[in-house]
């Protein structure tokens, strides 16, 4: 294992579209590296499909401020009201900056960039459903992914593909850089680097049935935790309405924005009754919930009764291969029936973290709940929470976080560049990092402590405790099983004891950061006496202001999780009750 | 069922050369292949290694050889493929261990063609307009996922890797009949050069192996032919 050392200004953790578009602002003001552990266009942000919202107002009239009140409103008031206005006035320009590096949108008769329907998104504070979604068939995130990696390619960014960052050096409360692991060789860099963002994305894995990558672990988020900074918010996971059944691909929330209607086993269109102006089109938290609620009351269809349909019968085949040619060839593939004929089976996945790595608005990381700054550390995208989505995100949101807060992190890199002194670090940097990976590598593999039979047990029992509907039971009893898994993680062997392209290593590290996002999930769940957005409390089923309009932040306490709280900063939205 | 794999396996730190493994293993017909190459890594054989992330085809990490074609390894289900399943390393490209191989020579020849929107014009506060009938023509283009199935199916970049191979010329396709963009006609200097768009010969295996149904060789024949119209 050989130790070499680079030197840069700053370095970007991830190359999705946070990360991405972090780096187009900073790399014409400094020495930049964006650091990868896959190749820059595999990143997830390729996969969402539906669309980015901005008050564009290209099929009818429109503001920001009606887009900054669905997302307050959907946010079940946990979002920080001056972010989200942040979020949705700067929607319109970073659509438009899109568009002119080369993003090709769908067009309307007269040239302008197309939007649709999404759920949460309306006109006049909830009067009807708003077109707000700009998009490119359904595969906007896929288009958005390759245009900004287009624009690095055109501008001469420094990539290392295949190289994951494993360890921050912070000294003194001030960051130095970064320490990665090449993947095809198995050797180890030292970046120094005075700026770092964490850009890594979610973690999605801690959950059986999920729409993410197998790559979504919660590196940044967890290497973070692990040097003592909080997690913001991590009671706050989202499930997609409509996974396909068992396997949990994403089939886009656009299929109900162009008319899909979802039915349970009787053909009943229930979102009626649960969200009657809206229906279909409510936000996630509800829709997911509405789901599961009519599979508990056994109205689910197949022999299990566990699933419900996504009916796109009526949208006629032309609509269809127009505007949704991926997800419904997805289902082709995966399910082989024909979804221009036949109901598509759907069941709730796990989909985005609204919580992450706590961040102001300049995307700068906190240190704490009082608000202290980390100088140096930045976070934009799924691994951060600024926070913009709250206690749910809205559809078409994430897309627009990546571009908004990707491009402030790197306005806050170089201005943190540009005003400090390059850092310096020793190769003892690696250290830490080295006694790691050797440990792995001496120890001998026993079957019984293998990465994939703790990392089964996980999702399992995440899927099963800390899903949708929680309660001091289920939490509790998966606050046990997390308590084992982490003792066996003392333990874990691997059977590769090679250099190149040994994956084995990687997931055994990217365990511990899935036990560590589970844990604060957890945690801060089980404290969480109320019920808001994405998390619905059996026991606790009400929303309680007066106690709980705050941020959660999860310390690591030795192998305990310690909770404080922040206050949410509102604005001109009072909390008020959430109907749609 | 019960599924018989051989796997072509090659670890630099010990092999002097690639050999075939077989493993058999349980699997439902609906699963994918990238799912067995999971149980063989997890169960069985933690050391084998293979790309993979979103598993359901967009990303393209793992363009592999399934029974003889190049597939993505999460899109093929094994109730579609006759059984023993024989995978391989995508070939062409020089194989760094099991089933990864270098992808850097791939990705070269993506950056030569300008794979950029260029426009020096001043595009104002709003968007550039496109009709949608513009929008089309480039449309089946942009939806490559850079997987390299198809450029690593080509017989001709098999015997002459300096070709720069369907994938770039595909890429070039999808700007040079975007109405917003300028630059076409440095793009088809670069694609007239004698690795360029001429040096298909129009076999057809990479509109078969596209994981995303592009039309690879109409694309690359438009191309040839908007040469022709430039001095």
């Amino acid at each position: 294992m050989k130790i070499i050392k680079h030197s840069f200004d700053g370095v970007i953790v991830g190359a999705g579209g946070a990360g991405l578009r972090a780096a187009i602002e900073a790399a014409p003001h400094m020495k930049l590296a964006v650091i990868t552990k896959l190749y820059p266009t595999r990143s997830h942000t390729g996969a969402a499909q539906g669309g980015m919202s901005a008050a564009l107002a290209n099929v009818e009239e429109d503001n920001w401020n009606w887009h900054a009140f669905d997302t307050v409103k959907g946010s079940d008031y946990l979002a920080d009201q001056p972010a989200v206005d942040i979020l949705c006035k700067e929607a319109i320009d970073s659509v438009i900056e899109l568009e002119h590096w080369g993003l090709p949108f769908s067009r309307l008769e007269n040239g302008k960039i197309a939007q649709r329907r999404f759920g949460g998104h309306t006109i006049k504070e909830g009067a009807a459903p708003a077109f707000r979604a700009c998009y490119a068939a359904d595969r906007t995130g896929h288009m958005i992914l390759q245009t900004l990696y287009q624009k690095c390619v055109s501008m001469g960014v420094t990539f290392f593909d295949e190289f994951q960052v494993l360890d921050i050096k912070i000294d003194d409360g001030i960051c130095k850089g970064v320490v990665a692991y090449e993947i095809a060789t198995g050797d180890i860099h030292i970046f120094e680097a005075r700026a770092v963002t964490f850009a890594t994305g979610g973690f999605g894995k801690i959950y059986k049935v999920s729409s993410n990558a197998h790559t979504l672990t919660g590196d940044g988020p967890g290497m973070l935790y692990q040097k003592g900074i909080p997690l913001e918010d991590m009671e706050f996971y989202q499930f997609h309405p409509t996974g396909i059944y068992r396997l949990g691909i994403l089939l886009s929330e656009a299929a109900r924005g162009e008319g899909g209607i979802l039915r349970n086993k009787d053909g009943e269109r229930f979102m009626e009754r649960y969200a009657p102006t809206i229906k279909d089109l409510a936000p996630r938290d509800m829709v997911s919930r509405a789901i599961a609620t009519e599979i508990n009351n056994g109205n689910g269809a197949g022999p299990k009764n566990d699933y419900v349909y996504l009916d796109l019968t009526h949208l006629g085949a032309e609509t269809i291969k127009q505007k949704l040619p991926d997800i419904t060839d997805f289902v082709r593939t995966y399910v082989k029936i024909e979804p221009i004929n036949e109901p598509i089976p759907v069941q709730p996945t796990a989909h985005y973290a609204m919580g992450g790595i706590p961040t102001d608005i300049y995307a700068r990381v906190l240190s704490d709940a009082s608000g202290s700054i980390l100088p140096g550390v930045y976070s934009a995208g799924e691994s951060a929470c600024v926070s913009v989505h709250g206690a749910n995100r809205l559809g078409t949101n994430s897309l627009l976080d990546i571009v908004v807060f990707g491009k402030r992190a790197g306005q806050s890199m170089v201005d943190y560049v540009s005003s400090t002194k390059p850092s310096s670090l020793s190769e003892n940097a690696a250290e830490e990092l080295v006694n790691k990976i050797e440990r792995l590598l001496e120890k001998e593999h026993n079957p019984e402590y293998s990465v994939p039979k703790i990392r089964e047990e996980l999702q399992d029992s995440m899927e099963e405790n800390a899903k949708i509907f929680r309660s001091d039971e289920t939490l509790n009893n998966q606050t046990k099983i997390l308590k084992n898994l982490r003792e066996r993680y003392q333990n874990v062997t691997i059977s590769d004891k090679g250099s190149v392209f040994n994956s084995e290593l990687l997931e055994a590290i990217e365990l511990e950061y899935l036990l560590d996002m589970s844990d604060t999930t957890v945690a801060s769940a089980l404290a969480r006496k109320e019920s808001r957005g994405a998390h619905s409390r059996i026991d606790h089923v009400e929303r309680d202001d007066k106690n709980w309009l705050k941020h959660s932040f999860a310390f690591k306490n030795g192998d305990e999780v310690k909770l404080k709280y922040k206050d949410v900063e509102l604005g001109k939205y009072e909390p008020m009750e959430r109907k749609y | 069922m019960d599924i018989t794999l051989n796997i072509l396996r090659y670890n630099p730190d010990s092999d002097k050369r690639g050999h075939w493994e077989e493993y058999k293993l349980e699997a439902e017909p609906d699963e994918r292949i990238l799912d067995l190459l999971h149980k063989v890594k997890w169960f069985d054989d933690g050391s084998l290694s293979f790309r993979r992330s979103c598993a359901h085809g967009v990303c393209g990490s793992d363009a592999m050889v399934i029974n003889g074609e190049n597939m993505l390894a999460c899109q093929v289900l094994v109730k579609e493929v006759s059984n023993p399943i024989k995978i391989e390393p995508i070939r062409g490209l020089p194989v760094i261990k099991d089933l990864v191989v270098d992808m850097e020579p791939f990705f070269d020849s993506y950056k030569k063609v300008l794979p950029y929107l260029i426009n020096d014009d001043e595009p104002g506060e709003r968007e550039r307009l496109q009709s949608p009938e513009d929008r089309e023509k480039f449309e089946d283009t942009t939806k490559c996922i850079l997987c390299a199935a198809c450029t690593t199916s080509c017989p001709v970049f098999w015997t002459a890797d300096s070709y720069i191979g369907p994938a770039a010329i595909v890429n070039a396709h999808r700007f040079i009949y975007d109405s917003r963009d300028t630059a076409d006609k440095q793009r088809l200097e670069i694609l007239k050069d004698v690795n360029g768009a001429f040096r298909c010969r129009t076999a057809f295996n990479c509109t078969s192996a596209c994981p995303r149904g592009i039309q690879v060789t109409k694309a690359i024949e438009d191309v040839k032919r908007k040469t022709l119209t430039i001095n």
